[in-house]
């Protein structure tokens, strides 16, 4: 070996050394933190469907809190789970039930969500609380789609009602309602059609269930849930939006998250429309419906991140 | 369809576009954000990183960047890669046999029941005796489901209501297949997820025992970057032949139809782009591609208005206008026909350089402002139809807003638009489907600048600019003219 080359190998452990940040001098483990390794931070977040910017926000906010210092994987990640669980951070008490008479929950989304299903669901959870609960079947437009909840409603012994293929949904609700003042009912969940959420007129046809929900009792619907299937991306946020204008959602179910989803635009729907997430769904029971934790939400999302980087 | 995508990367083309010579770090700014619309729409990561690598490689390259106009060379790589990306695309079913089996499988939700429902309808349009098979035992009511989409199809639909093995329903539909007439099955299994160990091991049991002809993988349009897990894992337990999208008529993203070919190496072949029966599309890599870089699809339109358009009422109307006929009539049924291609939103769309204006008409209701105007023509007399802009006075006009429960001004302005249409008709009679577009382009050009005007009627140039010695020619010929003319009269008057 010259000298010229001992004097360069000399130098390149000096190069390493300049680039490490004192505190970190005397760390034997860990990663630097370079534009390699905050690409790869990026790519995790971006997976998660938490959104472009959601992601590139907390990549930026590592690149000023830790550049060009060696860490500990699990320093970065509780840094990042720290301010989604703050952000995600909601008052525990989920259903904000009416002080008297029935309390009217109205539930929308997109066509093949998990609507039907998280009803069911709901119904269930009421009724082991002790709740008397009414179903109302107004997905008038759907092949069979009554057929469905009706099937839930025998498995459940809950009574439901329904109306013709092709009547109109406000008619269903209005009487849902009437059903569940008579029975004196605790709880009455309305069903919806699927609708995508840039079809206006069906919007329309939402807002106005919304409207018939609220004449014979004050202050319904006093839930509107939007259900959120788990594998959606980007377009939850789109979802989220014109259902609220639609008609004033209060919280998001987010279904099927029992796949390899995450569910991760719930951070991005949070964000920028402000919905929280009320329940999840992580099965086909009846009982598979589990209350929204955010610390768990947020543990799970980053699960695989740790044997990734 | 794919709005947002389009959006953000025209945006990010056109920031590159009027800089002239550009240097690679301009390149690289556009790049990023090529990278980050793709990102937005759900992309899958791996597949955007690979796709912008190729993109970068060649738009970084000296034949772009010393070219003329970057920004076009690079607009036509994307549309390239894009294209790659999607296909290339195999169409038919490959029916072989006396008895083929197509099968449908997918994550919960994702829309098979309805695509069940859609491609029995379109294997009996080419002929075919389709046979829908509800093997979803899973779902409530799965079963009624299938059964009334058959119902309003006028398909058979084999049920067995109380059965709890899908692959045992599966073998009897084909025994009853054979003693009916029906020559093709359609299986609708149950949504599952593909984590679902036995679920899915029932799957390729159905698979291996019915060895279906085509396996078709369902899928959302809306789908985030799970698509491709669940894609991949439904490949590895069935080896699928093709993929269904569904729910493109929203405002999906479309991340997970650019995402699937290329991780699973199975084309998208057919799209579902609405909730009636017959909204299912062959797929088009070339055309989509198109669509998503706002260069319009206008062959789809031009075989939607083939397959829709009522093609005898066409001729008659093609014929009226080559002799220079075009009434209110003829509006009106020109009207209903574009009614039959969906929204018209959607066939702006499809019309390049249309899709800007999209935006502009977004929150104008079309259809409620067709149906006005179909209105307005219902309660003229035919004379007022034939010859709106001669015939009808004040009191025509009060009448007639009277009658079709409008504003006096709005029958002005229905007259007005009609005689700007006419024109337009008129000149368009002689011309081919390619300088038709055109002209449609150009008019939704000029609306764009002037949305107020709508059809205007065009002015027509002399097709020359005169030198002022012409003009002054001209003049002196007129008034030659002129005193000749008089001089006749003069001398006719002096016999």
């Amino acid at each position: 070996m010259g000298i010229l080359d001992k004097f360069k190998q000399g130098l390149s452990k000096t190069k390493q050394l300049l680039n490490t940040d004192i505190r970190d001098l005397f760390k034997d483990e860990g990663r630097l933190v370079d534009e390699a390794f905050l690409d790869e931070l990026f790519e995790t977040l971006v997976k998660t469907d938490m959104g472009v910017q959601a992601a590139q926000e907390t990549v930026d906010d590592i690149r000023t809190g830790f550049r060009a210092r060696v860490v500990r994987m699990e320093d970065v990640l509780q840094r990042i789970k720290e301010k989604l669980k703050s952000l995600l951070a909601q008052p525990a008490a989920p259903i904000d039930f009416a002080e008297s008479g029935p309390t009217v929950i109205m539930v929308a989304g997109v066509n093949g969500c998990g609507k039907t299903t998280s009803i069911a669901k709901l119904g269930q959870m009421f009724i082991s609380d002790g709740k008397k609960v009414v179903l109302g079947a107004a997905d008038t437009f759907r092949a069979a789609a009554v057929e469905q909840l009706t099937i839930w409603a025998d498995r459940l012994q809950t009574p439901i009602v329904t109306g013709p293929r092709g009547s109109d949904p406000a008619s269903v609700a209005h009487r849902t309602v009437a059903r569940a003042l008579e029975t004196g009912a605790d709880v009455c969940i309305v069903d919806t059609a699927g609708r995508l959420q840039t079809q206006q007129g069906l919007m329309q046809q939402l807002t106005k269930i919304h409207r018939v929900l609220g004449k014979q009792v004050p202050d319904a619907p006093h839930e509107v849930l939007l259900v959120l299937d788990a594998t959606t991306g980007q377009n939850g946020i789109s979802q989220a939006r014109h259902f609220t204008d639609a008609v004033q959602c209060t919280g998001i179910i987010l279904a099927k998250l029992d796949g390899t989803a995450k569910g991760g635009v719930v951070v991005a729907i949070r964000q920028q429309v402000g919905l929280p997430v009320k329940y999840i769904g992580v099965g086909e029971k009846a009982e598979d419906l589990a209350l929204f934790e955010p610390v768990s939400f947020v543990d799970a999302l980053f699960e695989d991140l740790g044997k990734s980087l | 369809m794919f709005e947002s995508l389009s959006q953000n990367l025209s945006s990010a083309i056109k920031s590159l576009r009027g800089r002239g010579r550009l240097t690679e770090a301009n390149m690289r700014e556009g790049l990023g954000l090529v990278r980050q619309a793709l990102l937005e729409a759900d992309v899958s990561f791996s597949v955007a990183k690979d796709f912008m690598a190729r993109l970068t490689e060649q738009a970084i390259g000296e034949r772009v960047l010393k070219s003329l106009d970057p920004s076009e060379q690079l607009v036509g790589i994307v549309h390239q890669e894009l294209i790659n990306l999607m296909g290339p695309v195999d169409h038919s079913l490959h029916l072989r046999g006396d008895l083929p089996v197509l099968m449908l499988c997918g994550l919960q939700g994702s829309g098979k029941t309805t695509t069940c429902g859609k491609l029995g309808r379109l294997v009996h349009g080419r002929g075919r005796k389709p046979m829908l098979v509800a093997a979803d035992l899973q779902r409530p009511a799965a079963i009624d489901q299938l059964q009334v989409l058959g119902e309003q199809l006028g398909l058979p639909v084999y049920v067995e209501t109380a059965a709890t093995d899908p692959v045992k329903v599966c073998q009897a539909a084909v025994r009853a297949a054979k003693a009916s007439e029906a020559d093709l099955l359609i299986l609708d299994t149950a949504g599952r997820l593909h984590v679902d160990r036995e679920l899915m091991d029932q799957l390729s049991k159905i698979d291996d025992r019915m060895q279906p002809d085509q396996v078709y993988l369902v899928v959302d349009a809306m789908t985030g970057q799970d698509a491709v897990n669940s894609a991949k894992a439904f490949n590895e337990a069935l080896e699928l032949d093709g993929v269904i999208m569904t729910k493109l008529d929203g405002d999906a993203r479309g991340g997970a139809a650019l995402s699937v070919k290329a991780v699973t190496g199975v084309p998208i072949k057919f799209v579902g782009t609405g909730e009636h029966l017959d909204a299912l599309e062959e797929f088009h890599p070339d055309r989509m591609a198109g669509r998503i870089l706002g260069m319009g699809d206008v062959l789809s339109l031009v075989e939607q208005a083939q397959q829709k358009f009522d093609q005898e009422e066409m001729a008659k109307q093609q014929q009226r206008l080559s002799k220079g006929e075009f009434t209110l009539d003829d509006f009106k049924k020109m009207l209903g026909q574009t009614k039959k291609l969906g929204p018209l939103n959607k066939i702006m769309g499809m019309i390049p350089g249309m899709s800007g204006l999209n935006e502009m008409i977004g929150q104008v209701d079309a259809e409620k402002d067709m149906r006005r105007l179909v209105g307005v023509i219902d309660s003229m007399t035919p004379e007022e139809r034939r010859n709106p802009s001669k015939v009808i006075d004040q009191s025509r006009r009060r009448r007639i807003a009277a009658g079709a429960g409008v504003q006096p001004h709005e029958v002005n302005e229905l007259v007005k638009q009609f005689d700007g249409i006419a024109d337009v008709m008129k000149r368009m009679s002689g011309m081919g489907i390619r300088d038709r577009m055109k002209t449609v382009q150009q008019l939704g050009q000029g609306g764009m600048l002037n949305p107020g005007a709508r059809f205007a009627k065009q002015k027509k140039g002399t097709g020359k600019r005169l030198t002022p010695t012409e003009r002054a020619q001209q003049k002196k010929l007129r008034k030659r003219e002129l005193r000749r003319k008089k001089r006749e009269t003069r001398t006719k008057g002096d016999k």
